[in-house]
């Protein structure tokens, strides 16, 4: 009985491999359902950038070219050592390669990626702003990372960048005689910022929030770059076959249907930019011992109570274009220790990974989702996956795609 | 014998391939009732739903249009409505606090701050109260 059992599961076994030979040869392995993913998480998909109506020189091409030339502006430091691009290196994917970047001091984060980060609703890995200009105008006044404060970047603006601000913005204030100051600095900062009537910390607020502006109007001209899966999916789209670069290989293509299927990745890592620029609780690891980073759960009140917000003065949006904030759930719950995906492109050649480069490399990444720990503080949305060596080694392949 | 066994085997390895299939796609469940004009649970409200714009993108935030009437067809005026929802197969509930924003009249209510960050499906609950009266109803939607 065991012969013919044996017989007929492998004629059985045979005839399966076969069929998925030819329907591979015939399909370059991916199905329409498939295909139509695929299509979804490429280029071809990226909708044109949203406005942002909070930013009125969102678009302007001059405030850009200012945006740039402060977003490399060491003199925007205490030390005279700091810009953006310090920790966001245009060589590096506008990232720096380190688990916590180091401004005057080290932060308690990784730097992000900026390809593509205007289309995203909120900023941070917590998501405590909820614009890009106002996202770049914190690091400034950050203790660890540019150490300067809101009257020092106003003054230097006046000192250094006088004619294009104009051009802008309009007339600058007379800030002579107005020492560091800031709600948010040290003692000293905070009781100069308190000494200061209410017109001049209006005044320096609004030099402030169009230096962050401007910085917008430059990261809204850094788009995200094509890839290989790209060029795969716009070949396989138009009904052409795949040719150099774009040819992906077997391995990367079942890399692909993991990352989509099995590996769940796209319920998370979704669209164009391969994020759902929502916040996910992943049972990632703390830096800190106790617990005293909650992720997207702290950062609700921060967003809500921030002046440099959609709905605060410095914004040119009215309130009913500021949807996200005003709709914003606030559910404390579910995001404890919430933290936003990033976008995958170019992840292959960026570790450590994690908002504070907790995991070092790629596969240690996907073991981490592949074994699913449970969260050391809320609870973690990851399922065991029971990925095979085969089946991790594929997915590692396809993320070196993107 | 051996051709039984085969087709045997076959038929095996193809339920085998579906119920994995089955798995990693996380289907509709069967029967899932998609109408956009529904009975709420109780049967006090007669309630359409449809998108302002119906062009609208997945993971946008939008409005929703959200019509009430009674059995008979007499538009409920007045009415208070509260927003919920979320993913079944995902564990997880909507990723904004929708709020019903103006009642345009004739029945008609906004709901604005809607937006599904995911493909698949949505449940979408509308908890409506009007004349002293509570009733609800759970609609489904399905991103692409």
């Amino acid at each position: 009985m065991m012969k013919p059992l044996a017989l007929g599961a492998v004629t059985g076994l045979a005839v399966i491999a076969a069929a998925l030979g030819y329907f591979y040869s015939q399909n370059n392995g991916l199905t329409e359902a498939e295909l139509e993913t695929a299509r979804t998480l490429s280029l071809a998909s990226l909708p044109p950038l949203p406005a942002d109506p909070s930013n009125a020189v969102a678009d302007n091409p001059a405030a850009a070219s200012l945006g740039e030339a402060l977003f490399n502006e060491v003199g925007l430091s205490a030390n005279g050592e700091v810009a953006c691009a310090t920790c966001h290196l245009e060589s590096r994917q506008f990232q720096d390669d380190l688990p916590l970047s180091q401004g005057v001091g080290t932060t308690g984060r990784r730097a992000m990626p900026l390809r593509g980060a205007a289309y995203a609703t909120w900023l941070f890995w917590d998501g405590r702003k909820d614009s890009l200009w106002s996202q770049a105008i914190g690091p400034m006044e950050s203790a660890v990372e540019h150490g300067f404060t809101r009257s020092q970047v106003a003054a230097y603006i006046a000192a250094h960048y006088a004619e294009p601000y104009k051009a802008l913005f309009g007339p600058l204030p007379d800030l002579a005689g107005i020492p560091a100051a800031s709600p948010l600095g040290n003692d000293a900062q905070q009781a100069a910022w308190a000494a200061l009537d209410a017109d001049q910390q209006d005044a320096i607020n609004r030099v402030f929030s169009n230096a962050g502006k401007a910085i917008e109007a430059f990261e809204r001209t850094l788009m995200p770059l094509e890839n290989r899966f790209d060029r795969f999916v716009a070949a396989r789209v138009a009904g052409e076959t795949p040719t150099g670069d774009a040819a992906l290989t077997p391995q990367e293509i079942a890399g692909f249907q993991i990352f989509a299927g099995k590996g769940q990745c796209t319920n998370c890592h979704n669209g164009p930019r391969l994020t759902d620029e929502f916040f996910h609780n992943t049972g990632i690891a703390s830096p800190q011992d106790p617990v005293t980073d909650h992720g997207r759960a702290s950062a609700i009140a921060q967003v809500e109570s921030d002046e440099f917000n959609c709905l605060g003065p410095y914004s040119d949006a009215s309130p009913e274009q500021c949807g996200q904030l005003r709709f914003m759930s606030r559910d404390l719950h579910l995001f404890e220790r919430a933290y936003k995906p990033p976008s995958l492109r170019g992840v292959a050649d960026r570790p450590p990974y994690m908002h504070a480069g907790q995991i070092a490399t790629l596969p240690l990444v996907i073991e981490h989702y592949n074994r699913a720990s449970p969260a050391i503080s809320g609870h973690s949305e990851l399922t065991s996956l029971g990925l095979s060596t085969d089946e991790k080694a594929a997915l590692l392949a396809f993320l070196q795609t993107l | 014998m051996k051709k039984i066994l085969a087709v045997f085997g076959l038929l095996v390895l193809a339920v085998v391939a579906f119920v994995v299939y089955k798995m990693y796609l996380q289907p509709l469940p069967e029967g899932l009732d998609l109408a956009t004009t529904r009975t709420t649970a109780a049967g006090h409200f007669e309630v359409s739903i449809a998108p302002e714009d119906p062009d609208y993108q997945r993971n946008t935030l939008h409005a929703w249009i959200a019509t009430i009437t009674t059995p008979d067809g007499t538009p409920v005026e007045g009415a208070g409505i509260a927003i919920d929802g979320g993913m079944p197969q995902h564990g997880h509930g909507l990723p904004t606090s929708p709020q019903m924003t103006e009642d345009l009249g004739d029945g008609r209510y906004r709901i604005e701050g809607v937006r599904f960050h995911m493909r698949g499906w949505w449940e979408f609950k509308l908890a409506i109260t009007a004349d002293g009266v509570s009733d609800n109803i759970t609609f489904n939607l399905v991103m692409k």
